[in-house]
């Protein structure tokens, strides 16, 4: 990343210089290295990890006693709305982002991704969704419609017709405060959207066209996989939920009514359109997860992944019927006994495919030499949890079981189950699996163990306790309950263990804070591990490898160290050894894509086009330009700048 | 662990549990609840005990020894994608039994009645010759052993009931309102109230009592406060009950309520509240329906959306003097209503027996 000056360079549109910076904010700003952002993708996410965590914390507050007024349920409605939101598109599918980045174009042996500033564009496109969402707290407030946002409730009825209560008497402008709301979720998801779209694209070409020579579609590891499934997940999920949005935006913004029965739509249409997009996105949120924990039990089984072949097509096979299950969330809506039927069929099928991973995980552990780190531990809990939100998802397809249980707290057991025992049990194993590779030093052990063992007490309190809730009548999603149901006990006993969570989060953010300059030294390979990650330096040059690696086996790595015997057994060959090189070259003149301005900048716009919405006449127009002014001109600027400078 | 889930699926006197089905309709749901769960703890005690005895069993204990590199056994993986399928399959089969046997129409036999859900409230309209027009609110009259035919719709809180008989075929408007769902877990499971269409729900209790309920769907700022009862009786107590309700109010004779049922039509309580039998001095009768149908208000045990209690004159007094700040969402107003008016009108309500 030699800086060049700008007059050397005159070829196409230049407005504003090459960046030059690299080291401080501007360097991280302009930067298309897929290491760089990932790890901003990670931080931005833990980040609103933790936002959404303390609103978490607030509504388990509000519900520790019966009765409680210390949240109003106007700011109850907007807490458990943006924890949703936050937790599934700006912590879930962002984290995923995290993780592909930095770890996928090494695990293939690419330099980077296919369209490195089109990977920029994406995390500050994603930045200013982030911003343009919680931009609510100075408006009108938050979006308060859950993160499903039924219409009407969500278009034309709203919480308050009269607003008695949110207007102050005003009808009209308890109806602003509510257009206001729902334009961030509609226009703050869309812009989401965008960047998610934008890096699906992106993460499936570089698999598709970037791996290092001789790694074929089956040789690539596991993660790879789940990756490439994910993103084409996302590429076809998120037209439809980008559609749904625009529906949406149209019935708040301009009356429009494809969701208002009375002038001739239908509410059902909104939740066959949400949960068309939200049910693949579950597998989108914890097909990662999937990926992380299978390239973490071979490495601490000291076997390859049990099953690889079976473990690929499973992974297809949950992406695909993904696409045939989402009316399993409206059983209760009235469909009829034959949509009910089909839908609870083709749930119980994608049972079939998760127990073939579980199994294959625990017969990669099978027979094998477990070292158990604190990575293998979370990797080997989140099989664990993941089984029981599982199983319960079993129940949920028994459709005459699932009547009691849709909408009660026996379903938010279920997905925290799923989502939190399965993505951030396996997403915080790949925290401490691969932050060696990404600073170059090992986090500590110990607190690692504390992190994990008080994470599995806090998560099954706070979370197994649910399941009595719901069975015993406690719906999701209210603000307060009487005393008398049997439920007071239980919901203080899920506090605690709420806190209990956030104490065990607080230590793995230190942790990793702490280990960043006092960790032990990690060198490439501390874990010995299977996979091409770790034939390059910890933490890796800009350039990844200083050769792209010639691969012939699946856990590449592994059998570059070790040999075969006559009698067919593994040696461990020398370190130093048989072709296992390893990069600390000096800086050399590999050719690598430059830093640009225009993807960050490009994504400034966005947010200012979706406030103009909250104006009207002039104002608005003038916002709309300003704001498209901003994104289609930096895109054009980039279009005309070359990828890398000339003389590179 | 075991025992305390099986504690906790056994749970009998609590008021709302779906683990102590009080009706044929949430026992056949209870019933297949039993059989996927053993079988769910069945799986649970299998994957969780190899995931411990392989934690223990092959615990890295030194030496230099390579595990032998197994890649996979197409043998086993067969059989851990079979089993688990006609496992499925043995769940599937009454599943979808039940799933039909749940949706067919009760017989003429049953008792219908007309729910419409609103924001923050339910109302229950008695359909039919049987029915004699009796409309309540929050608390939902049944015999028992009898089906009752629930057909469910929801509604705008701010405009008027078009009544059972509207028909938007003909062009008559269809009212929007928000997605409740009707949820009295010890009768039966959830069925959603979805504007535009009406959604069938039977259900039926097997002894009298009290059944409470909520709205299990979000619809907004009082989705907490949005409760209501099942009161099941025997048949010949709902008939005397119906009879009853069907009769036109008839408050006291009292210088009091005299002057809050002149309250009733000067404080517009008279444009959204029926009061069957209700004629002001102006001649002008309430019989809207926007708000709860109030002819035997005094009848009731709760009202507001059923968190607050008839029975305690301080909720009642306290509900007239601001209602959205009792219950966030209410589209009833604060009326500015005096202490004294207050006084006057909650006499008159409470002698609408």
């Amino acid at each position: 990343m030699t800086a060049v000056p700008a007059d050397s360079a005159s070829q196409g549109l230049r407005i504003l210089k090459r960046p030059k910076a690299e080291t401080g904010l501007w360097s991280w700003v302009t930067t298309t290295d897929h290491k760089k952002i990932g790890v901003m993708y990670f931080l931005a996410t833990m980040f609103f990890f933790v936002v959404a965590g303390i609103e978490a914390l607030l509504l388990r507050v509000q519900l520790a006693v019966p009765d409680n007024n210390f949240l109003s349920p106007d700011l109850y409605n907007q807490l458990y709305t943006m924890h949703g939101v936050t937790m599934v598109f700006f912590v879930g599918i962002p984290l995923g982002a995290a993780f592909f980045n930095y770890i996928m174009p090494l695990q293939i042996g690419a330099r980077d991704v296919a369209f490195p500033r089109l990977n920029a564009f994406s995390f500050w496109v994603f930045v200013a969704a982030g911003v343009f969402m919680y931009s609510g707290v100075l408006l009108n407030g938050l979006p308060n419609g859950g993160w499903f946002n039924y219409a009407p409730l969500s278009t034309t009825v709203g919480p308050d017709p009269s607003g008695y209560t949110l207007g102050g008497g005003s009808a009209e402008l308890a109806s602003q405060v509510h257009m206001g709301r729902m334009l961030l979720y509609s226009v703050g998801l869309q812009i989401a959207g965008i960047a998610t779209l934008a890096a699906a694209v992106n993460f499936i070409v570089t698999i598709l066209n970037m791996r290092a020579p001789g790694m074929t579609l089956m040789r690539m590891p596991i993660f790879v996989w789940m990756t490439l499934i994910v993103a084409f997940l996302l590429l076809f999920a998120l037209p439809v939920i980008g559609i749904a949005l625009w529906q949406l935006l149209f019935d708040v913004r301009f009356g429009a009514g494809f969701f208002n029965p009375s002038v001739g739509g239908d509410p059902m249409l909104w939740e066959h359109m949400f949960w068309l997009f939200g049910h693949p996105e579950v597998y989108i949120l914890i097909l990662p997860a999937f990926g992380i924990i299978s390239e973490i039990i071979p490495t601490f089984s000291r076997k390859p992944i049990f099953g690889y072949t079976a473990m690929v097509f499973a992974g297809i096979a949950i992406g695909f019927l993904g696409w045939g299950v989402w009316a399993h969330h409206m059983f209760a809506t009235g469909m009829g006994p034959v949509a009910n039927t089909a839908f609870g069929l083709t749930t119980m099928t994608i049972a079939v495919p998760t127990g073939v991973k579980i199994f294959n995980w625990i017969g990669t552990m099978w027979g094998g030499k477990l070292r158990l780190t604190t990575p293998m531990l979370f990797a080997i809990g989140t099989v664990a949890m993941f089984t029981i939100g599982g199983l319960s998802g079993v129940t949920h397809a028994v459709v005459p079981t699932n009547y009691q249980q849709t909408d009660s707290y026996y379903v938010v057991a279920h997905f925290h189950y799923v989502l939190f025992g399965g993505l951030v049990f396996g997403a915080i194993g790949g925290f401490y699996y691969w932050y060696p590779k990404v600073t170059g030093r090992l986090m500590n052990e110990t607190l690692g163990k504390i992190n994990f063992w008080t994470l599995i007490v806090g998560f099954n309190l706070t979370f197994g306790l649910m399941h009595f809730l719901g069975l015993w009548g406690m719906p999701r999603r209210i603000d307060t309950y009487a005393s008398g149901f049997g439920w007071d006990t239980l919901n203080l006993i899920i506090t605690v263990g709420a806190f209990i969570i956030a104490g065990s989060i607080l230590l793995l953010v230190i942790n990793m804070a702490v280990s960043v300059r006092r960790g032990k030294l990690a060198g490439d390979d501390p874990w010995d591990a299977r996979t091409l990650e770790w034939m390059t330096s910890s933490p890796p040059k800009h350039y990844n490898f200083r050769e792209i690696p010639q691969i012939s086996a699946r856990d590449e790595l592994w059998h570059r160290k070790h040999a075969v015997t006559e009698d067919g057994a593994y040696i461990r060959v020398p370190a130093g050894g048989a072709g296992l090189v390893v990069d600390h070259d000096h800086e050399s003149d590999i050719h690598m894509p430059d830093p640009s301005f225009y993807p960050a900048l490009s994504a400034v716009g966005m947010p200012i086009m979706g406030w103009a919405l909250f104006t009207s006449g002039a104002a608005m127009i003038v916002m709309l330009a300003v704001g498209s002014i901003i994104t289609v001109g930096s895109l054009f600027a980039w279009a005309f700048e070359p990828s890398a400078e000339e003389g590179h | 662990m075991l025992g305390l889930v099986a504690a906790g699926c056994a749970t009998n006197g609590l008021p709302q549990s779906a683990m102590d089905p009080a009706g044929p309709v949430a026992r056949t749901e209870d019933q297949l609840w039993d059989l996927v769960f053993w079988i769910a703890v069945a799986v649970f005690v299998l994957v969780q005990g190899l995931i411990l005895y392989a934690v223990f069993k092959f615990r890295d204990r030194g030496g230099d020894d390579i595990p032998k590199q197994v890649a996979g056994n197409t043998r086993l993986e067969v059989i851990w994608t079979i089993i688990p399928t006609l496992i499925l399959v043995g769940i599937a089969v009454p599943t979808v039994q039940t799933i039909f046997e749940l949706a067919r129409a009760p017989g003429d036999e049953a008792l219908e009645v007309r729910v419409v859900g609103k924001q923050y409230w339910w109302a229950f309209e008695y359909l039919g010759d049987e029915g004699q027009g009796v409309i309540t609110a929050t608390e939902l009259h049944i015999p028992t052993n009898r089906p009752v035919a629930l057909q469910m719709q929801a509604l705008s809180a701010t405009q008027p009931d078009p009544g059972p008989d509207a028909d938007p075929a003909v062009g008559e408007p269809v009212s929007n309102g928000v997605i409740h769902s009707f949820w009295v877990p010890r009768l039966a499971g959830k069925q959603d109230a979805v504007a535009g269409h009406t959604r069938l729900l039977t259900i039926e209790a097997d002894e009298p009592g009290t059944y409470p309920g909520q709205c299990a769907e979000f619809c907004g700022l009082s989705h907490a406060r949005m409760r209501f009862s099942v009161i099941a009786h025997e048949p010949a107590e709902f008939e005397r009950w119906i009879a009853d309700q069907a009769k036109p109010a008839q408050p006291a004779n009292d210088g009091l309520v005299a002057q809050g049922q002149e309250l009733f039509s000067s404080q517009q309580c008279i444009s959204c509240h029926a009061i069957q039998g209700y004629e002001a001095a102006a001649g002008q009768a309430a019989d809207v329906r926007i708000g709860p149908n109030l002819t035997h208000f005094a009848s009731r045990q709760t009202f507001a959306g059923g968190f607050l209690d008839v029975d305690d004159p301080e909720q009642l007094k306290a509900w007239l003097r601001d209602p959205p700040g009792i219950k966030p969402g209410a589209q009833m107003p604060n009326l500015g209503l005096s202490d004294q008016q207050i006084e006057a009108l909650s006499a008159y309500l409470y002698s609408l027996e």
